[in-house]
């Protein structure tokens, strides 16, 4: 039988020859293992639906081609790019500016940062060598997965964070990404986050970028959360609708540290976010939430693996998608309960709400488990709004489009509700009304 | 909360050291070369006199097999089957008895000591009949026997062993083996496809209902030797039948291969409940020897409102790899999946099933209980799909684990795939405590914990063990009692 995952498409070609014109620009090699990763992607290739953590998202149909890395942009033109940003606009927060995926220090508030936190653009570290870059991929799966090779070998600029033991900042930061230009363009950024011990710290991320052209953006986060701290995290994709986006978040627990995540979807042709979770720690608790809201031609892709490898830790994973049009949702969720994790208790949910026909859900949430004195379960569900519910609203006077966007709003709601950050929460169910608004 | 003293006892009871099963009957045998090859294939085909049609469908099944890979899939990690150091054929050499009395007594001794009756049980007047239980009996390649077939005849019941069913009724295997299972369905199914021996055919006339139980015991008894039996089942309109399955093997060393093929088809409103006991040789302790059960099983709900139910009780083989499934096509159809897999020893099982939702307001039901205890890895990984034209499709499922030990794993991996709006799927597992609430209930009323959790995980199971034929009732007393109570809540 012929081998056909030997066969090496446009795009794949494509990006070895980008990757062979950028090594000489490549700084700093040896801090982060950039021709391994490459090679490693090599080998591998695109993903299709053949590989099994793919299946419903196949990005080598997908990706035809390798859009070119973008240039830092001039402050003039990042300035123009940023006028119009709207995520997380209105919070009272400290911002690092990324244009095209380069950051953007006028445009930073790199000297008003939050009390206890030090930010370093990630060239910088590179270049000094700073000794958090240990912190690279702190989580084994995250390594394996193609996506984040890609990241590594392409990686273009970012930004180290450290929160100091015990600092509590009530001021969030912002890590703003907007994308600008005309022609199709590729981003590789890495945002490295530590914090010490005691510490609670909010990171907010929003993403956009224009409508109608091929972008192919990819951001990595990398946390290491401390003996006792907590990371709240909230991030926001309403990328253009050209853009194929690719985004991992891999996150190491210590002892009886708290995490917080939850992304909500609006934008991209093609979205799959990635999230890595390493229990090292014991006594830990974990909500890692998402919501999707998706129209005509979308894909919107959740992968999930929380690797619980410490006793006693705790996890609530909460997953909505609600389908429009003949758009796609998946999600995949996988929580893994190593022998030592006795007590854990996981549950996760994935949820699905379709309002068409013509969209489809997959679903595929897994369990592996090792311990024997655990509490674990996953439930998933799909189906169109509840007709009775549906009734009850309409016998109230609610014309049946109104009924049904109260619905959407009340399913997804659940979990943005877990943001803890006010302003963030207020901004995310922000979004999800002006979804609805904009379906009609 | 770890299991409960009750639960531990009872799957030690069931413990792989315990097989009863495990003897061997000596037995002058027939058997073709070993390893496969076009000429095996023609040894299998005329031992059998096969019509030309069978012996090119399974020559083209063999060229198509060449082509393939084993699936590596699965959960599931074990020394690969050397195709060419197995034989694909073996009988008894005393062949076709005409009445019992001809059969070889070995062969006779042999079912009585597995306590599967192949005298047919008369029923004396003014007793209370007992139930009684067609069977077809397989022993390595061949059918051996096949009782009451008289009877079911009078019902217009087909019930006979394949090979019979070629030579006798072609035109009803011609039109529909392989039209469930399709030759190239995977590796194993289209392997089966080019070697299959014996297994059992069932064709019910239209309006009927079978008036007994059916049921096929599969013994391997026969050293290096693989056993690829088929089974064909056909329901037509508005008939209902329940088909049993049992299946031993010897103790041994090395592992015996098992792939075997059942395809259902129920026709309009009609029903079949097809149930298995499988408690194939599971090897010892230490993971020497076993079955290997690489089955492909799979039930076409080819007409509006039929309805195809699949239990099965699995404690047997080394490796298991089977994934009975429904393929929902007619409106209204329904499938049904209930499953209890104990685990133990180094056994591996990787099963579940599909329900494949194509039909309008087509429902099923999936309920899978897995235990696994020693050192072994019980997974369950399941299909729940609706088509774009299923209007209406509903599917519950349901599985939860249980450890015992802390050697072993559960896991479980489900695939839920919608793509129709009306379509309803909830899936829900836990390997969980047992609810606070509904103990400290029992307990106010004087229950010890452990009575308390042994009362309600027993009513919890019978989901699924309520589903067996009485005649499975014996065998699933021992696992009646397990409890599930990491499962409940």
């Amino acid at each position: 039988m012929a081998d056909i995952a030997n066969l090496r498409t446009a795009a794949e070609t494509g990006l070895s020859s980008l990757f062979e014109a950028g090594r000489k620009s490549f700084a700093t090699e040896e801090a982060i293992g950039r021709e391994e990763a490459f090679k490693f992607f090599e080998a591998t290739g695109l993903p299709s639906r053949r590989v099994e953590a793919f299946k419903y998202t196949d990005l080598r149909a997908a990706m035809t081609e390798a859009a070119p890395p973008a240039e830092a942009p001039s402050d003039e033109a990042a300035r123009a790019a940023v006028a119009g940003a709207k995520g997380f606009a209105g919070i009272e927060a400290a911002r690092l500016t990324f244009v095209n995926g380069h950051l953007v220090p006028a445009l930073s508030d790199l000297d008003g940062l939050p009390e206890g936190v030090r930010v370093t653009p990630l060239n910088a570290a590179l270049a000094q060598s700073d000794a958090r870059l240990k912190l690279l991929a702190p989580v084994e799966q995250a390594r394996a997965n193609p996506i984040y090779q890609l990241n590594t070998a392409f990686l273009a600029d970012g930004a180290l964070i450290s929160v100091a033991a015990g600092a509590k900042p009530e001021r969030p930061l912002h890590l703003r990404f907007v994308g600008a230009g005309t022609d199709g363009f590729s981003t590789a950024t890495r945002v490295l986050v530590e914090l010490a011990e005691g510490a609670e710290f909010t990171l907010l991320e929003s993403h956009e970028g224009p409508d109608g052209v091929t972008y192919q953006p990819n951001d990595a986060l990398d946390v290491r959360v401390g003996n006792g701290a907590a990371f709240r995290h909230a991030r926001l994709n309403r990328e253009g609708r050209g853009a194929i986006a690719l985004s991992t978040i891999s996150v190491r627990l210590d002892d009886d540290a708290r995490l917080e995540t939850v992304n909500v979807v609006t934008g991209a042709v093609l979205s799959r976010h990635q999230i890595y979770m390493h229990v090292a720690g014991e006594g830990t608790s974990a909500v890692v939430n998402g919501a999707a809201m998706l129209g005509a031609g979308q894909l919107a892709d959740s992968t999930l693996l929380a690797d619980h490898a410490a006793v006693g830790g705790v996890g609530r994973e909460m997953f909505k998608t609600v389908i429009d049009g003949d758009a796609t949702g998946v999600f995949q969720g996988k929580i893994i309960v190593r022998q030592a994790a006795q007590q854990t208790d996981g549950k996760m949910k994935s949820d699905c709400l379709l309002l068409t026909d013509e969209g489809q859900m997959m679903n595929k949430p897994e369990l592996e488990i090792f311990a024997d004195d655990v509490a674990c379960g996953h439930g998933a569900t799909c189906g169109a709004p509840d007709e009775d519910l549906l009734f009850y609203l309409m016998a109230r006077g609610l014309p049946r489009a109104t009924a049904e966007s109260l619905l959407v709003q009340a399913f997804l709601g659940e979990a943005v509700e877990a943001v803890t950050h006010e302003g963030a929460r207020a901004a995310l169910i922000g979004e999800i009304e002006a979804w609805l608004e904009a379906r009609g | 909360m770890p299991a409960v003293q009750e639960t531990i006892d009872r799957v030690r009871a069931i413990d792989l050291d315990q097989y009863k099963y495990g003897f061997e009957t000596t037995i002058e045998m027939e058997k073709s070369e070993k390893g496969i090859s076009e000429d095996v294939i023609r040894f299998i085909s005329g031992k059998k006199n096969e019509p030309a049609w069978l012996l090119e469908w399974r020559l083209d099944a063999y060229k198509r097999w060449q082509t393939m890979k084993e699936p590596e899939w699965a959960r599931v990690s074990y020394d690969r089957v050397d195709y060419d150091d197995i034989y694909y054929y073996a009988a008894p050499k005393r062949q076709g008895p005409e009445s019992l009395d001809e059969i070889d007594p070995e062969i006779l001794k042999t079912y009585e000591k597995l306590g599967i009756p192949l005298r047919e049980v008369e029923v004396l007047e003014g007793i209370a009949p007992e139930r009684r239980v067609a069977v077809d009996a397989v022993f390595d390649s061949v059918s051996v026997a096949t009782t009451f077939k008289k009877e079911l005849e009078k019902a217009g019941v087909i019930f006979m062993p394949i090979s019979e069913a070629v030579r006798e009724h072609p035109e009803l295997v011609k039109k529909y083996l392989g039209s469930v299972v399709p030759v190239t369905d995977n590796f194993f199914a289209t392997l089966n496809s080019a070697v299959f021996s014996d297994g059992s055919f069932v064709y019910i006339p239209p309006g009927v209902r079978c008036p007994m139980e059916l049921s096929t015991y599969f013994r391997i008894n026969e050293r290096d030797t693989g056993q690829f039996e088929r089974t064909l089942i056909i329901a037509d309109k508005g008939s209902y039948v329940s088909y049993l399955e049992g299946c031993t093997a010897p103790k041994r060393d090395d592992n015996q291969l098992h792939a075997a093929v059942v395809e259902l088809v129920a026709l309009e409103d009609a029903e079949i409940k097809y149930s298995t006991v499988q408690n194939w040789y599971p090897g010892d302790n230490d993971g020497k020897g076993g079955i290997y059960n690489f089955v492909t099983k799979r039930g076409d709900c080819r007409g509006a409102r039929s309805k195809i139910s699949w239990t099965q009780v699995e404690t047997g083989s080394a490796i298991t790899w089977k994934y009975p499934s429904c393929i929902l096509r007619g409106d209204d159809s329904r499938g049904e999946f209930y499953s209890i897999a104990v685990s133990n020893g180094m056994q591996q099982v990787d099963s579940g099933t599909k329900m494949i939702h194509l039909g309008k307001n087509t429902t099923s039901r999936i309920i899978s209980k897995g235990i696994s205890a020693g050192r072994s890895q019980n997974t369950y990984r399941g299909l729940v799909s609706a088509h774009r034209k299923a209007k209406g499709a509903r599917n519950f499922t349901n599985c939860d684990s249980l450890l015992i030990g802390d050697q072993c794993g559960a896991h479980t991996v489900p695939y839920i795939e919608s793509k129709n709006a009306s379509a309803v799927f909830e899936h829900e597992a836990t390997t969980s405590k047992i609810s606070e609430d509904q103990k400290f209930y029992c307990q106010q009323r004087g229950l010890s914990e452990e009575e308390a959790t042994a009362l309600i995980v027993n009513g919890f199971v019978r989901d699924v063990l309520q589903q067996l034929p009485m005649e499975f009732a014996v065998e699933a007393q021992k696992l009646i009692s397990i409890s599930l109570e990491g499962s409940v809540g």
